[in-house]
């Protein structure tokens, strides 16, 4: 069965047109049947009309040229960003998401209060990019010549070599918003299918050009900055023209996808046959499904569907040896180390992911947020910590804590009606006057359940009943919802400090369940106290959320960001800090990452991370698939 | 490395300091309206307060304890039950139950008895607010120095005073037996300690436990005695490590962000157990600890004691000073709750802190008029303070001389400013005439001191009653020590070994340090830096020129170098006639009594002779440290199946470290390269 080939198309599109109607007659009551989709209104429909620049196909989300309708120096879509109006109120612009249009009357107030950030003092980013500052492209003429009789199309525009030099670090996107530019490949290719990357690849050996792979361009570990003492041609690979669904196996539950297809597309087109594959990164507007196994990817709501190497049944993949796959698709095997763990997590070092056979299922017939207020961050750790001893943990739950719950308070859209703001009033006179929590150490957990109506509604009343036994209240759905909403809007938030001398990232770890408590006061503790030694004259903010539970442990999420007016070097300032805080998060016993993966930011540790030996296992793979270091992003080790 | 010394060097910055006397404003107003003021100190910021019952329950019912008792049940053949009633039973004997209401009393009592007994309590105003602070922000350790029953006392009284959280106590279990007393004491705060643990596993585990929960929840800042003992000689103690790993674990093993170690240096003018100490190093029996007793005791309550000034020091952060030197991860492996000991390199960490904490509490120490007197005192011919009288003028001179070399070397005094020097030496003559007393222009040694003890084993009691004088000056001349023992190391070092080689100068430095480390409390691993510190305190003082490969005396030096030099040499002369009776002993295996006694003869008879100089060899403080050091020369080794504490001597290994000690042959460095991590 082909999926979104021309023939049933309208047949599919009228069933997903249906779909949408029924999700906005349950708009207006949310605790309804199909709250379930709510979410999916957050993460930007490509029903919009200005997404729908593509040349290929109908209804895809990523352009050749993503710089048409993504920021080509901050996050996300062009039209959508956070701004302080004329009244000094911040809005959120654009169209795609539930925040858009919308007033957030506590914003101003937290920035000032929690950075010491002035309105009055705003820094302007470079508005369009100088390409007399990007470097002339290297060709690699023979390289280019053969390329060009294979009809692959590529560009050595600099706008388009420049957006996929770099990830979503911080010091990429400062650097970007100051017009500085460093070394950008020296071109761009877009294979349109699997052969169309061996061809690529195959020209690559010949002529000795380095390769890198391009799926979303969402990474946080500077895994897509050119090396510097890179001197052949770089070529950027896109993966975002192989974006098709190729088959559904419905028999078995499966789907093969090409691997450049974002997370948003293929929930949508899965939808429209269905099914979903439940794995939701943060990043999944943007991140591939080829990134997704490239970095070991983590989904929000791995507890019912997985994490990626579980979601993964088969792979596919482009190396200089050749193409490496598996036989057959048996659920597991034992056939010696599984050869799809070489492909995970290696970061674009070994070769290009392409086709990636996946697990699906069918859509959950309800859905439902939570949200549970905690007296203190302790007590919300040891409910977690119940929650996963009895697994039973839902789809998503994760923990905030204060600092984060009252940055969630200060992003609450403006209510129209006096009521909800006197049920409002009446809530938190509840919690703080008549239950006596301290407004300054309460914290919240966010749910998210799934399945049948009736298991989901019996989860639910467990889940509660654990939180209870723990002092935590349940505190309303629409909590739970916007602290998810909050998720795909917190990477637009950081361009808007950027606008305001503010700057920050957030970082992730996985630790064991009994130090999650020790490990989140002391990185919180070193952040600030590193920021205050390194002569930053604001206290930051320094918080934390457990977002996974585990068995044996649970990952912990950490956010940083300080006020940078005085420094002469914010940016080195920020990453001497991180790296503090790595240091200590290591010190601590978490791990080197959970799902961000390694790139060229943490390198310096995978060493006493895998040992020697375990370097030198990763070492020779590589010298035995790569040994010309073709793929030569310099990733991992 | 260079982080000891900045340290120390932030330390030195305090020089001019404030002292104010809290019994000052406070000595008209009312005691019991003091003893009932509202107590408000500002709460830890770390975790919410917990009660001292709470404590004790999440002691026993750590995941720790539960598999030490599965542990132990299993070795010993016993129940877990049994085992756990055990546990139970040492709790009870070990915890506090810090009480409010009880501080209060003991603020009364204390407020009544410290303005009888001393003229002053100083305090240093900037070192309670750092310590004010930084009780709020991590878990704080107290660390004072250790010269007298009322130290926790003092300290207790004086954060009360000013309120900060007072601390949880670790003292000896004695203290516990005493009637009344020792529940008062608990209620104060005080938790209490066997003494010679040795393999008790469980007492440990229980122990370590309860002290790490102490530090993990931030109950109250923990205060010991980082030199495990009251200091019998008024000296340093080479520090105690078994406290302070335990302390650190915490930090070790990520529970809690920092720990702030403050040490706190308290200087007695006159020590309330002064003779009690002369004697015990005679060898009287300490008395035990018990209520009869200290109520008898309460005749010591109608004398003066002077001033006592509490210097409390910079908070230290363990996370700053451990920086680079422990490697935290070491504990991702295993579960933190298991028993688990610390390794080579969180000992030497520990190791470092401790010694350093001694230094720190040294250099806090304010020097005495007194201690200087004592020391000009001990360097005149016994027969001169016996019989003939020292000229007073000829004490002060002298006196005034030292006071100079002092404020050279960097020591804190607590010299009365804005009093004619003429009256500060008279007023603390005066203090002291249990040691002393000036007749008709002359000093003499005050020998009527009661030794009426019927039971006392002194074959020779005149010669004793001068002796418990002696020793008591030596003490008085120990509290100052610190503050020469470098420059006299390097004086000696110079008059040893004839040579003005700097490296050979440094060779022989070592080997006094290592023969004298009981003696006197170095950071190990640092004796380059000590030695450097030595020759730049007596080129300042123009006692020397150093270059870069030689160092020499100068014309103007003499009298320093002289005054150094003299000032050890009790300390050679006991060391040599201990090294000569071990050597001239027909058996090859002693016990320690028999030496103890055996010494304390012959040092009787050579007295006696005139052949001795010094008192001091009769100290069992000095014998034991003698033993200890011959130890760990490898001189001599100790017989472990042994019961009755038997040692084998080597009577070669002992000469051969006299004879070095004399100048005889050189000496070798004998201890192993120090860690490179110090």
């Amino acid at each position: 069965m082909a999926s979104n080939s021309s023939g049933d198309e309208s047949g599919r599109h009228q069933t997903a047109r249906h779909r949408l109607s029924v999700i906005a007659g349950h708009l207006q009551r949310p605790s309804d049947r199909n709250a379930a989709l709510l979410a999916v209104d957050c993460k930007a429909q490509g029903s919009k009309p200005n997404v729908k620049t593509s040349d290929r196909d109908e209804g895809r989300t990523v352009p050749r040229r993503r710089q048409e309708i993504m920021k080509w120096n901050g996050w996300g879509y062009s039209d959508s960003r956070f701004l302080f109006n004329k009244k000094g109120q911040a809005e959120f612009t654009g169209k795609r998401y539930r925040l858009s249009g919308m007033i957030i009357p506590g914003l101003k107030d937290w920035m000032e209060g929690t950075f010491g950030a002035n309105l009055q003092h705003k820094t302007q980013a470079t508005p369009v990019l100088n390409t007399s500052a990007v470097q002339p492209p290297m060709l690699n003429e023979a390289f280019v010549e053969e390329l060009k009789s294979t009809g692959i199309p590529f560009s050595h525009e600099a706008e388009d070599r420049v957006f996929r030099a770099h990830g979503h670090c911080l010091h990429e996107i400062f650097a970007l918003r100051d017009g500085k530019i460093g070394r950008v490949p020296d071109m761009v290719v877009w294979p349109n299918c699997h052969n169309d990357v061996v061809k690529i690849v195959e020209l690559a050996c010949k002529h000795n050009v380095c390769l890198i792979p391009y799926g979303g361009g969402t990474s946080v570990s500077s895994a897509l900055e050119c090396p510097p003492e890179e001197t052949r041609s770089i070529v950027s690979l896109d993966t975002s023209q192989m974006n098709r669904i190729l088959w559904i196996d419905e028999k078995n539950l499966t789907a093969h996808v090409e691997s450049g297809i974002v997370g948003q597309d293929l929930e949508r087109l899965l939808n429209e046959s269905g099914y979903c594959t439940g794995h939701e990164p943060d990043s999944m507007e943007f991140s591939s499904l080829g990134g997704w196994v490239a970095t070991r990817a983590s989904g929000m709501k791995k507890n019912i569907y997985g994490n990626i190497e579980d979601l993964v049944v088969h792979i596919k993949m482009v190396t200089p040896r050749g193409v490496i796959e598996k036989s057959c698709q048996g659920p597991r095997m034992s056939t010696g180390p599984d050869i799809h763990h070489f492909i995970l997590g290696s970061e674009g070092t070994l070769g290009v992911v392409t086709e990636v056979t996946i697990k699906i299922r069918p859509i959950p017939e309800y859905q439902k947020y939570g949200s549970v207020v905690f007296p203190n961050f302790e007590q919300g750790v040891a409910c977690l910590r119940e929650v996963a001893r009895q697994r039973c943990a839902p789809a998503s739950i994760r923990l905030m804590d204060n600092e984060q719950f009252k940055f969630g308070h200060a992003l609450k859209p403006q209510v129209s009606s006096i009521f909800t703001s006197f049920l409002d009033g009446l809530k938190k006179f509840y919690i703080t006057k008549f239950k006596g929590f301290d407004p300054n150490r309460l914290c919240v957990a966010t749910l998210l359940f799934e399945g049948a109506r009736e298991k989901v509604l019996q989860h639910e009343k467990q889940v509660y009943d654990i939180a209870a036994k723990f002092g935590g209240l349940a505190a309303g759905e629409d909590n739970g919802q916007r602290g998810y909403m909050l998720t795909f809007v917190i990477a637009y938030l950081r361009d808007l400090g950027m606008d305001y001398y503010v700057i920050g990232e957030s970082f992730e770890t996985s630790v064991p369940w009994d130090r999650v408590l020790d490990i989140c006061r002391n990185v919180k503790a070193r952040i600030i106290r590193e920021c205050k030694d390194k002569g930053v004259q604001f206290p930051p903010l320094s918080t934390c959320r457990v977002t996974q539970t585990y068995d044996a442990g649970a990952c912990v999420y950490f956010y940083f960001a300080f006020n940078y007016r005085g420094l002469s070097d914010p940016v080195h300032v920020y990453e001497q800090v991180e790296h503090a805080a790595r240091e200590e998060i290591l010190a601590n016993g978490g791990s080197l990452s959970h799902h961000h993966g390694v790139g060229k930011l943490r390198k310096e540790w995978m060493r006493e991370t895998v040992s020697n030996v375990g370097v030198g296992m990763l070492k020779s793979v590589k010298d035995y698939v790569d040994p010309n270091n073709i793929f030569g992003n310099r990733n991992l080790l | 490395m260079a982080n000891t010394y900045r340290v120390l060097d932030k330390v030195r910055l305090q020089d001019e300091e404030e002292f104010v006397d809290i019994l000052e404003d406070k000595r008209h107003c009312n005691d019991l309206r003091f003893a009932f003021r509202t107590f408000s100190p500002p709460p830890y910021k770390g975790a919410p307060a917990c009660s001292s019952a709470e404590l004790n329950q999440a002691v026993l019912e750590s995941q720790y304890l539960r598999y030490v008792i599965k542990e132990v049940a299993l070795e010993t053949e016993s129940s877990v039950e049994e085992v756990r009633d055990k546990v139970c039973r040492i709790m009870r004997e070990m915890s506090q139950n810090l009480q409010l209401r009880f501080i209060r009393l003991m603020a009364f009592t204390f407020r009544k008895v410290f303005k009888r007994l001393f003229s002053a309590v100083y305090v240093n105003m900037e070192g309670l607010q750092a310590l004010q602070q930084a009780t709020q922000e991590f878990p704080v350790i107290l660390m004072p120095n250790h010269r007298s029953y009322i130290d926790f006392l003092v300290v207790s009284y004086i954060l009360f005073n000013y309120d900060i959280p007072v601390p949880v106590i670790a003292a000896g279990i004695p203290l516990a037996g005493m009637k009344i007393v020792g529940e008062i004491l608990r209620r104060s705060g005080a938790f209490f300690i066997r003494r010679a643990i040795g393999s008790d596993k469980l007492y440990w585990a229980v122990l370590s436990e309860y002290v790490r929960t102490i530090v993990r929840t931030g109950f109250a800042p923990l205060e010991f005695f980082v030199e495990g003992l009251r200091s019998r000689t008024l000296k340093s103690l080479p520090p105690k490590l078994g406290m302070m790993n335990m302390i650190l674990e915490p930090f070790f093993k990520g529970e809690v962000y920092d720990i702030t170690l403050l040490p706190i240096s308290i200087s007695y003018d006159r020590v309330l157990e002064e003779s009690l100490l002369a004697h015990e190093l005679l060898g009287v029996p300490k008395p035990r600890e018990s209520t009869a007793g200290l109520l008898k005791a309460s005749k010591v309550l109608q004398e003066n004691y002077g001033c006592i000034h509490v210097n409390f020091g910079r908070p230290l952060s363990v996370r700053q000073l451990c920086e680079g030197k422990i490697n935290r991860c070491q504990y991702n492996l295993i579960p933190r709750d298991l028993p688990q000991k610390p390794n080579a390199e969180a000992q030497a960490c520990g190791s470092w802190l401790a010694h350093m904490i001694v230094r720190l509490q040294e250099e806090g120490a304010l020097t005495s008029p007194w201690s200087l007197m004592a020391c000009i005192l001990l360097q005149v011919p016994t027969t001169v303070l016996t019989e003939e009288g020292l000229l007073f003028h000829q004490l002060t001179e002298q006196t005034l001389w030292l006071r100079k070399l002092a404020l050279d070397f960097r020591a804190h005094l607590s010299w009365p400013e804005k009093v004619p020097d003429s009256d500060v030496m008279s007023s603390t003559v005066a203090l002291h005439r249990s040691v002393v007393y000036r007749k008709a222009g002359r000093v003499y040694l005050t020998r009527n001191d009661e030794l009426e003890r019927k039971h006392s084993i002194v074959p020779e009691d005149d010669m004793m009653r001068t002796a418990a004088a002696f020793l008591m000056l030596a003490s008085y001349r120990n509290q100052c020590l610190h503050v020469f023992v470098r420059p006299a190391l390097l004086a000696l070092a110079m008059s040893i070994r004839k040579s003005t080689r700097k490296d050979e100068l440094l060779t022989c430095f070592c080997f006094l340090q290592e023969v004298f480390s009981n003696e006197f409390v170095f950071i190990p691993g640092k004796s380059s830096q000590d030695f450097d510190e030595a020759c730049s305190l007596l080129h300042e003082c123009k006692a020397v020129h150093v270059s870069q490969w030689e160092v020499t005396d100068s014309d103007t030096g003499l009298e320093v170098l002289s005054f150094l030099q003299e000032l050890l040499k009790p300390f050679i002369e006991s060391y040599q006639l201990m090294f000569r009776f071990l050597c001239e002993e027909r058996d090859c295996v002693f016990r320690e009594k028999d030496f103890l006694s055996g010494v304390r003869t012959l040092a009787t008879k050579l007295i006696v002779s005139g052949e001795l100089h010094t008192y001091e060899a009769l100290s069992s403080d000095m014998q034991k440290n003698v033993l200890s050091s011959l130890r760990r020369l490898g001189a001599v080794s100790k017989i472990e199946i042994s019961e009755n504490n038997e040692y084998k001597v080597n009577k070669s290994a002992v000469r051969r470290t006299g004879d070095m000690l004399a100048g005889r042959i050189p000496p070798q460095i004998v201890q192993a390269a120090p860690d490179p991590r110090l």
